[in-house]
């Protein structure tokens, strides 16, 4: 077996006194598609963007590929570059034009030349279907399109492992669907992703894991079948009922 | 000699004509340099008091910042806090008593008013860098921007576009405000309206007069920012590239 890209270890951090992560263990290997669910406040978000290290850890370990992330001399640019992010709020550069959205982190941090860039912005934009529009801006285009855009972003990075903070909860419901159509075939092409989500349908069909996180902690760990239909956990289960419940 | 009002102010505008318009010259000039100059300053200080500190720097690093932030922040509130015309004259004339400069009352203009601007323009520009959402910064980071190619490429376009009116704000103030430095002998336009009416003990007619001309400039300068931050704002629609049926196609409008 293939060592884990990401390997997290006794994580914990705080925000004052509120404890938001309490001792997180965690790893995921290549090709991994991970769901992480749970309730509003569990540490979701908190716990990908401690692995962005858009949050520094209170304490504990993040290792990528054996290295820890936090030594000190340990090049966090090219690490966030080879781990993209995808946000609930898309956060498209509103500056610059789609096209360039996807252009100025490969000029910027991977030093391609602009032509090199601009090629591999097209391919990919393509691929989630926004090459059409790209001179437009930011403002000019819906939320579903932004999203795919973003997602397109964070690609152009050729990236090992793509982290989502809730992709599509800030979309209007019609617009869901693109968004996790373009996520399907990504997870199809074999990159790792680690996906922190209310879509129990995705986490069913798309991730082979589910991480139930609850309080802070991480509850279960399995796969779909295992979680979905037998959740060991007694909060695991209310929570899955509860989410069934809503739809 | 002139009798009414309306000759008076022909009298003046054929005898002093060229008066009038070298003097405004010099008050557009001070105020074209001092706002861009000042505007400079104050992206400067700006930009450098929102270096992010980490918990993890180190206390040389630390202690830098903190006493180049107090700095920037005495210099800000003592150029803020006092009159431009009293700044003025203690510049001026203390530079020479203290340190034998024989600067040119135009050298010392340039430096009074854009010194004086950059105070403002260093609030003005730290709003307009802290008023962009961290979602941008976070962004950024994501992809592995360092600070400086997120301020560069993201932040500052986005800030200085937002913070434009403001800069507009500040160049018709030192229009205006560039009169003060008639007390330096600038010869500017309020400098050179004074000693027209002075020659005639004519106030009223030549201020009138003065009076138009400071209003022309100001409004013409208005008129010209609006137009820049139009250019700025980018066209409201796009090209559709390459789709099936239609080979290119032109949105308008657009969502905001």
């Amino acid at each position: 077996m293939s060592n884990p890209v990401l390997t997290i270890s006794h994580l914990k951090k705080t925000f004052g006194d509120n404890v938001v992560l309490k001792d997180i263990d965690f790893f995921a290997n290549e090709k991994d598609v991970v769901s992480i669910i749970g309730a509003s406040g569990s540490g979701k978000s908190t716990l990908l963007r401690c692995i962005n290290q858009l949050e520094k850890p209170t304490s504990g370990d993040i290792f990528f590929h054996d290295k820890n992330i936090q030594e000190a001399g340990f090049s966090l640019s090219s690490y966030r570059a080879k781990v993209g992010m995808v946000f609930q709020s898309f956060n498209l550069f509103n500056n610059l034009s789609v096209l360039q959205n996807c252009v100025v982190g490969q000029i910027k941090v991977l030093g391609r030349n602009r032509k090199e860039a601009e090629q591999r912005a097209l391919d990919i934009l393509s691929k989630v279907g926004m090459d059409q529009y790209i001179s437009a801006k930011p403002r000019q285009i819906s939320g579903g399109q932004k999203q795919r855009v973003a997602i397109a972003r964070a690609l152009a990075m050729d990236p090992e492992v793509l982290l989502f903070d809730e992709p599509t909860s800030a979309l209007d419901p019609e617009m869901v669907g693109e968004v996790l159509n373009v996520m399907t075939s990504l997870a199809k092409t074999g990159l790792t992703m680690l996906v922190v989500t209310h879509e129990m349908d995705f986490a069913r069909d798309v991730s082979n894991r589910i991480i139930f996180m609850d309080a802070g902690v991480i509850l279960e760990d399995s796969t779909p079948e295992e979680i979905l239909n037998h959740p060991k956990n007694e909060r695991t289960r209310m929570f899955l009922n509860r989410s069934i419940k809503n739809k | 000699m002139p009798t009414s009002f309306f000759e008076w102010v022909v009298f003046f505008i054929n005898k002093y004509g060229l008066f009038f318009i070298q003097g405004a010259g010099t008050t557009l000039f001070i105020a074209s340099i001092g706002t861009i100059a000042g505007f400079a300053i104050g992206l400067a200080v700006a930009v450098v008091r929102t270096i992010p500190v980490e918990e993890n720097d180190s206390l040389a690093r630390k202690f830098f910042y903190k006493f180049v932030r107090f700095i920037f922040v005495a210099y800000i509130e003592i150029f803020r806090g006092t009159p431009m015309i009293v700044q003025a004259m203690v510049i001026y004339y203390g530079s020479a008593e203290l340190w034998g400069l024989d600067m040119s009352p135009m050298i010392a203009a340039l430096f009074i008013v854009s010194v004086n601007t950059g105070a403002y323009m260093a609030e003005i520009s730290r709003g307009g860098i802290i008023s962009i959402d961290r979602g941008q910064y976070e962004a950024a980071q994501s992809i592995g921007m360092t600070h400086s190619q997120t301020m560069l490429n993201i932040i500052l376009p986005q800030a200085i576009r937002n913070i434009l009116p403001s800069i507009g704000n500040e160049f018709v103030v030192n229009i205006k405000d560039t009169s003060v430095l008639n007390v330096i002998s600038v010869t500017e336009l309020f400098f050179m309206s004074k000693s027209a009416a002075g020659t005639y003990m004519r106030y009223f007619e030549v201020f009138f007069i003065t009076c138009l001309i400071y209003f022309v400039l100001t409004f013409s300068v208005t008129r010209l920012l609006l137009l820049v931050e139009k250019k700025l704002e980018g066209p409201d629609s796009f090209v559709i590239h390459g789709s099936q049926t239609v080979p290119q196609a032109v949105i308008k409008g657009g969502r905001e």
